[in-house]
This record gives structure tokens, sequence and C-alpha cells, in this order.
């Protein structure tokens, strides 16, 4: 079918791995995020406190001679921080969080609800492309790129103190790099689930980020309110970033204020998840019946 | 002829509504127009063939694949151009285009190559590279022809390809779809209730009515036997003429003083009815082929008296 020759000629030649067919969708999405400078700002301004600031912090510690080049006392410096869990839950874990947040509020409405307003997954489900595929293809977008902005650089944080502290930190502190690791995932596959699910659901941008906002930010406080009300800290269940804390907390080893215990934030969470995921394999159809 | 279609008591169920009921046939055309009026199936028929909605019974066979069994592979097979507007927000023509050809298998060099030459074929042209919700509803069809065909596929579902299209668009929509069925390389279904559109394109006709097949003909067919059928209005009475032409082999029908009806056999021409009314001295006032239209056709396996034969 040469432009010239405006024949209709059927294709002939290999195709690309089917395996992999959901990365395309992954692909074309992030050409559409980077293409926003603001977005490409923000995520550098993390990349700026995780790759250079908190590593200059962690190791200006273990070279004081350096700070004596600038006059400054060696023991100032020394004793500000403690290498320990805590330094990395609330210097590294907590911001990481926020700003994955912030991340999935500019990324996740946008993924589906362009695809489903206009009628689009025809186009998509019409080829071999399944629909778990294009969840896959999706879902990909947001776990790739929130996994930069939390595990990935505190895994790198946690590796670069350890190298400066030495093995025995290391075998001390293993515990830091699983909370990380299982903190920092908790928390995406919920970023991840509940914002596409709602770009699913809602099917416009602004309507969907709105209502992300409102589930974490403005349902923790109405779960205060209730523990205000009733006294009683059970209505902190609706508050999906604080079930994600109790149990990041637990494995950080930082110990926990809420009396919401453990095994109910992650049954908390898990309902929340197969809520989201159920009402996402629900609108992820190519057309829906209404069932008489 | 391998056939293209195979429906073995196909059957769709949404809830309580059975929507196909026990379809079963073989269909071989280059070109099968899928008519029926409004909620008689034909689109449901498709999303099956699509493995958009799953039959409550039986089965059916692209190319001799299974759709219970081999939907991805037959999803690889064919192109489909969806009924409603379809596109995604924000995207050119020619992105979305690739987009689609890369999902389909394509590697992105190739796919980038044919979404362009798909995009020129459909004759969107520089228009190509203008975001989809800026086009008019025929760039808009066009552009959704151009998603279908651009990886080449075996076989092209179109569901109203010329819905809301202003004449010229039609026109040019026609042209296309004659121009990819007489190709030869892609088998059609096309799924309209515009009896013109399938008329144009179509050498097979599959009729649904209630969810059920009421007609499937051969179009070519029909129009060959259909040359057979004469209609003859002379000047005056006609029952010498009529027993003349009766003599010559034809079965006659008088239908007024003035109007005969027949069908000629193989071994009569029409200049032989000529030469019998020179030689009846009757004046012949106008002479008809009794096209069997398929409008006939359908409104016949609609159940609606329509005057015909």
């Amino acid at each position: 079918m040469a432009v010239f020759e405006r024949h209709y000629t059927p294709y002939e030649g290999t195709l690309t791995p089917r395996k992999t067919r959901f990365l395309i969708l992954s692909a074309y999405s992030y050409r559409e995020i980077l293409s926003s400078k603001l977005f490409i700002v923000f995520l550098a301004a993390w990349g700026l406190w995780t790759l250079l600031i908190l590593p200059i912090l962690i190791y200006l510690p273990h070279n004081l001679g350096f700070l004596d080049n600038f006059g400054v006392a060696p023991e100032a410096v020394k004793n500000i921080f403690k290498y320990d869990a805590k330094f990395f839950f609330w210097w590294f874990m907590y911001p990481s969080m926020w700003v994955a947040f912030l991340s999935a509020l500019i990324v996740g409405p946008a993924l589906v609800s362009a695809d489903l307003r206009n009628n689009g997954l025809p186009l998509y489900l019409a080829r071999p492309f399944g629909r778990w595929e294009y969840m896959l293809g999706k879902s990909a977008v947001m776990l790739i790129l929130l996994s930069a902005i939390t595990w990935i650089p505190g895994l790198f944080l946690f590796a670069f103190q350890s190298y400066m502290e030495g093995w025995d930190w290391f075998s001390s502190h293993l515990r830091i790099a699983v909370g990380i690791s299982f903190t920092s995932w908790i928390w995406i596959v919920q970023l991840c689930v509940i914002s596409l699910a709602l770009s699913a659901y809602l099917k416009w941008k602004p309507v969907a980020r709105l209502a992300l906002v409102l589930i974490f930010i403005v349902l923790p406080r109405i779960g205060d309110v209730l523990n205000l009300l009733l006294s009683t800290s059970w209505g902190s269940v609706i508050d999906q970033r604080e079930m994600t804390l109790i149990i990041g907390r637990g494995l950080f080893g930082v110990g926990s204020p809420s009396t919401v215990p453990t095994p109910v934030a992650w049954l908390s969470l898990i309902v929340f998840c197969a809520a989201c995921v159920g009402l996402m394999a629900k609108k992820v159809r190519a057309y829906e019946v209404e069932k008489s | 002829m391998n056939s293209v279609i195979e429906l073995e008591n196909l059957g769709v169920r949404f809830g309580s509504l059975q929507v196909l009921k026990g379809l079963t046939g073989s269909f071989s055309g280059r070109s099968i127009g899928l008519l029926g009026p409004n909620g008689a199936g034909k689109t449901t028929l498709l999303h099956c063939l699509l493995g958009f909605h799953p039959p409550s019974e039986g089965t059916a066979r692209i190319f001799g694949r299974d759709i219970l069994t081999d939907g991805s592979e037959i999803r690889g097979l064919i192109g489909y151009m969806p009924e409603r507007d379809s596109f995604v927000a924000g995207m050119s023509a020619v992105r979305l285009t690739r987009l689609m050809a890369e999902l389909s298998g394509l590697p992105p060099r190739e796919a980038l190559e044919r979404a362009h030459e798909a995009l020129f074929y459909v004759g969107l042209n520089e228009a190509r590279y203008r975001k989809l919700e800026t086009y008019s509803l025929g760039m808009k069809q066009m552009a959704k022809l151009a998603q279908a065909i651009v990886h080449g596929p075996r076989l092209l579902l179109l569901d109203e390809p010329t819905n809301g299209l202003d004449p010229p668009h039609r026109n040019r929509m026609i042209k296309l779809i004659q121009e990819i069925r007489d190709s030869g390389k892609a088998n059609l279904i096309i799924s309209s209730h515009l009896l013109r559109d399938v008329e144009e394109c179509c050498d097979e006709v599959l009729i649904l009515k209630d969810g059920e097949i009421a007609t499937y003909c051969n179009l070519e067919e029909e129009r060959r036997a259909n040359l057979r059928f004469i209609e003859i209005e002379t000047q005056r009475g006609n029952a010498t003429f009529a027993e003349a032409v009766g003599n010559l082999g034809c079965e006659v029908a008088v239908l007024s003083d003035r109007k005969i009806k027949m069908v000629l056999p193989e071994n009569v021409r029409v200049r032989d009815l000529f030469q019998v009314a020179v030689e009846q001295n009757m004046q012949i006032r106008r002479l008809d082929y009794k096209r069997d239209s398929l409008q006939d056709i359908f409104l016949k396996a609609m159940g609606v008296s329509h005057g015909g034969l």
C-alpha cells in the first residue's frame, strides 16, 4: 500500500512478540506524560532531593574533614542525624509517599479516561490485545513511574548508607530495606488501582482528580471527625494513607501511634483495592451491556 | 470455496434478552452485507465474532478458527471499523493509526510507514497530523477505516461505514470499499441499514430479523435471475401476442389487457420478443426487466407485502 500506488495491500512482514505488546501502551503514555515540562521539573526536584541532597546528608558525617575546608565545625554536623529506620522513614519514605501521590494525581486520571470517553476501547480490543493486557499496559505506566519515585531511590540511599557504614550497619538495619520495598509497593499498588479505577469510572480527567483528592485528603479528615465524635480510632480505616503508614511503621519498626491493628489495616487496603479492580474489570470493556 | 464465516447454532443473550438465536450457516462471499432493521442483531453478531460478547450457545468459525478458542488469533486477521465515534482524545490520526498497527504486531518502523500509507489511501493526506477531535464526521469515518486496514487484515468488519456521511464522503467511502473488495486481498462484512450501500458493495446478503437469519442470498445470482423476468406493456389488447410468446416457450402471465409478465427460458432472447411483435403487428410501448431489487428481497425477508412477484 505504497503512498503513490494507493492500493490495498496485506502486511506480510514479521510480527512483534505478543507477550510484551502491552508495553506499547505504556510507551505511548510516557510520551504524553513527559511532554509536560512542569511534570519534568517536579520529578527533577524530587530527584534532586533523593539523589543529591540526601546522599550529601549521608556522606558528610563520614567525611568530616571535607567540612574543615569550608570552616564548618565537624561536631556541628556529626550529631544532627542518626542514620537509622527513623531517618529513612521520616526523611525519605514519608515524603516519597506524598510525591508518589501527587504524581498519581497528575498522571493516573488521564490514563484510561481518554480512551473510554471517546469509545476508543473497541479499537484496542478488536486486535490481538485483551482487556487484561490493556489494564496491564496502563498499570505499568504507574508502576514504573512510582517505582522510580519510591523504592528505587530508597534502596539506592540504603545501599549508599550501607557502603559508608559497612557490613555491620547493613546487617543490623536490613529491615529498613524491607520496609522501603514493601511500604513503597503497597502504596504504589494502591495509587495505581484507585487512580485507574476512578479514571475508568468517571471518564473525565478533572472529576477523577477531584475524586482522588477526596479519597486521600478529605476522607481521612472525615475519619478524624468520626474518631473525635465517637471516641474511637476505627474511623481511620477509611484513611488509605494512614493504613499504609501503619503497615510501614510496623515494617520500619518506628512504632505506631494508631490503635488500629495491623491486620485490620491490611484488610482495609485489600478490600479497597479489590473493589477498585472489580470496578476496572466492569468498566474496561469494548462495549457495556445493559442487562435486562 | 472456503468459508469466511461459519455459524453453528450461535446464540447471544444479554440477561433475559436473547439477541441472537441459533444462527447457523456458512458464508463465503467476498463481500457480505449484513442487513436488518434496528435491533435485529447485526452489531451484536459482529461483536460476537470479535469476542466482545461471548456466545451463550453454539459457536462461530472465521477462516476455520473457532471464536471460543482462537479469539486472539482471529482478531489478528480482522480489521474492525466501529459504528460509533471511536478515537483517543489528544491523538493525531497518524499517531492513533500507528498505535493500532503496533498493537496488531507490526514493528514500530513498519507501523509508522503503513499508518501514513493507510491515511493517504483513505484521502486524509495532510489532515493526518491533526488531532482527531478536530475532525469532521466524514474525516473521522475515514480515520476509522484507516486504522481498520493499517495492518492489512484478511477480513474487514465495517459497521455502518457510511453513517452520517454527506454525498461526496459517502461516494468516497463506497469507492474505497469497492476497491478493497475488488483487490481480492480481503473479505468484507458490511453491516448497514442502507440498502443502497449494501447493493453497491456486496455480492452476498445476510438479512437478520429478530436475531434470526431471515434470508441469505447471492446478489449476483439474483441479478442474473432477474434478467429473465420481463414485463411488457403493449399498445392494444395482447391476447394473441401472449399466445405467440407462450409458443416460444416463455411462461406468461397476463396482468391486464395491455400488460403481460413473462419469464424467458435460456434459449429465448429479448430480440425474439420484438420479432414476435413485428409478426403480430403489435407496438411495444414499454419493456422492463422486473428487477427483484434488494429492497424487494429485504421486504420479503421482513414479511412485508410490497406488491412484487
